[in-house]
């Protein structure tokens, strides 16, 4: 792991999974919504509007990967003072916030008509809000403190914290029988949804995963090159 | 950080902690100390809400667990900003730590005094609002037990938050974005127990589960508020 320590080697990695998370991205996120929009059945019971799920469900599955992700890199950061990880948590979490706001508004959308309430506060919608404020507040720690490298440790551990709340999302469901369905895709005697449906939705969940990688690598990489800047204006001023 | 060649005082940890306890509390309500307000804030927030929503007793019922649970809470990230901070500013954080309590002992006085100054005043007012409020009879002793049995978790939780941002200059409104996220599982068994027992059901689930919650705000937030001691005073 130490051996991605050195940013030319993360660039290196970066420059090779690159083109591939690209296409991938591309090819399975406009297969994904073409199936998704146009060429998949409607739901004998919800409609059309089934088809906010093909955006929703993938969603709230990668708020929590990113939250899954940016908890590893705190760990890592932590426990092994790995320069990299404080600079992949601070990258992953506006993506991470980003998909978990998606899939809170695409549920309250979905909701509207479905429920007949843009939203409700059952286990599940409640959790992913906690979700979406601790991503809020991750972001905030590492604003506020000057340094960067204790902002990003300090930001490490409220994101270490925050990890408990990521089985509550998954179990709310289960936990606390309200309006929010629960798992059908994700499930030990496998998925219960139709072929049809899942192609679409897996798709999609494939598309967003590469969409991940493309904007973590772009993130870092910008990252890594304001410290390079900031080192070089400085010696600049020092030896200028 | 830690000087090995220091003169060994004599003075035993236990000795230290239990000190370091008694002068938080002496602190807290000393003239000007936190618990005073807190428990003003308490009161007058609490007493708001009949001018807000209007003094219908049933409305007043109906509401009021959630209202001195919600308040309670507040009342409790209030006076959390200077948990740390002040010792911090003067420096004497810097003495406490390297004494025979340590980070750990630090840590666990000063939360342990924050619940017993400040935290739990509110569990033992919060009767005497619940009368205000109209709440039902039947909710009274599981109030107190719910807030008995969740401050501890606010206490605890609070001062991760508090101590992620004793370095932060203005770092209270901060402090409250990270904390009151990390609250809604207290705040949901809390007023889940209250709402059980006004509505004659059962509220030992939910107070089992609020134990549950203190239980693990434990082992998380002391470990987590002595990572970002550590980090903030390296």
């Amino acid at each position: 792991m130490h051996r991605f320590a050195n940013p030319a080697q993360f660039n290196r990695l970066a420059d090779s999974v690159m083109p591939w998370a690209f296409s991938v991205m591309v090819l399975t996120l406009a297969s994904g919504l073409y199936f998704a929009l146009f060429d998949s059945p409607a739901d004998y019971q919800q409609g059309e509007s089934v088809r906010i799920m093909y955006m929703h469900v993938p969603a709230a599955w990668m708020g929590m990967f990113v939250y899954m992700v940016m908890a590893v890199a705190s760990f890592t950061a932590l426990v092994w003072r790995h320069p990299l990880a404080l600079i992949a948590g601070k990258a992953a979490a506006p993506i991470g916030a980003m998909f978990t706001a998606l899939a809170l508004i695409t549920g309250a959308l979905w909701g509207k008509p479905m429920w007949g309430t843009y939203w409700v506060w059952d286990g599940r919608l409640t959790s992913v809000l906690v979700q979406f404020f601790l991503y809020l507040g991750y972001m905030a720690l590492w604003q506020a403190v000057e340094d960067d490298e204790k902002a990003g440790r300090a930001a490490s551990i409220l994101a270490l914290v925050g990890v408990v709340n990521i089985p509550i999302i998954k179990f709310s469901v289960d936990w606390w029988n309200t309006l929010h369905q629960p798992a059908s895709v994700m499930r030990l005697d496998g998925p219960t949804i139709h072929s049809d449906m899942l192609w679409p939705l897996l798709l999609v969940a494939v598309g967003y995963q590469a969409y991940f990688v493309v904007a973590f690598i772009w993130r870092m990489r910008l990252e890594i090159n304001l410290r390079k800047l900031s080192v070089m204006r400085m010696n600049e001023v020092a030896g200028g | 950080m830690v000087m090995t060649h220091l003169p060994k005082i004599n003075v035993s940890s236990a000795g230290a902690f239990w000190a370091l306890v008694r002068r938080d509390v002496h602190l807290a309500w000393a003239q000007g100390g936190a618990s005073t307000l807190t428990i003003g804030f308490f009161l007058i927030a609490v007493s708001l809400f009949p001018f807000g929503v209007g003094p219908e007793p049933q409305v007043l019922a109906r509401i009021a667990p959630g209202v001195l649970w919600v308040i309670a809470l507040l009342a409790c990230v209030i006076s959390l900003d200077r948990l740390y901070q002040a010792d911090f500013e003067d420096g004497s954080l810097d003495d406490l730590v390297l004494s025979p309590v340590g980070f750990l002992g630090v840590v666990c006085a000063k939360v342990l005094a924050h619940w017993l100054s400040t935290t739990l005043p509110l569990a033992v007012l919060a009767p005497f609002l619940g009368v205000m409020m109209n709440l039902n009879a039947d909710g009274f002793v599981v109030l107190i037990v719910s807030l008995l049995i969740g401050t501890p978790a606010l206490s605890l939780i609070g001062s991760v938050g508090a101590a992620l941002t004793v370095a932060v200059r203005r770092g209270g409104v901060l402090m409250s974005l990270i904390v009151l996220p990390l609250y809604v599982p207290t705040l949901i068994f809390g007023v889940g127990a209250v709402d059980a027992a006004v509505n004659l059901v059962d509220p030992l689930p939910h107070l089992a589960l609020l134990g549950a919650v203190s239980l693990m705000a434990i082992v998380a937030g002391i470990w987590a508020s002595v990572m970002a001691l550590k980090l903030a005073m390296e």
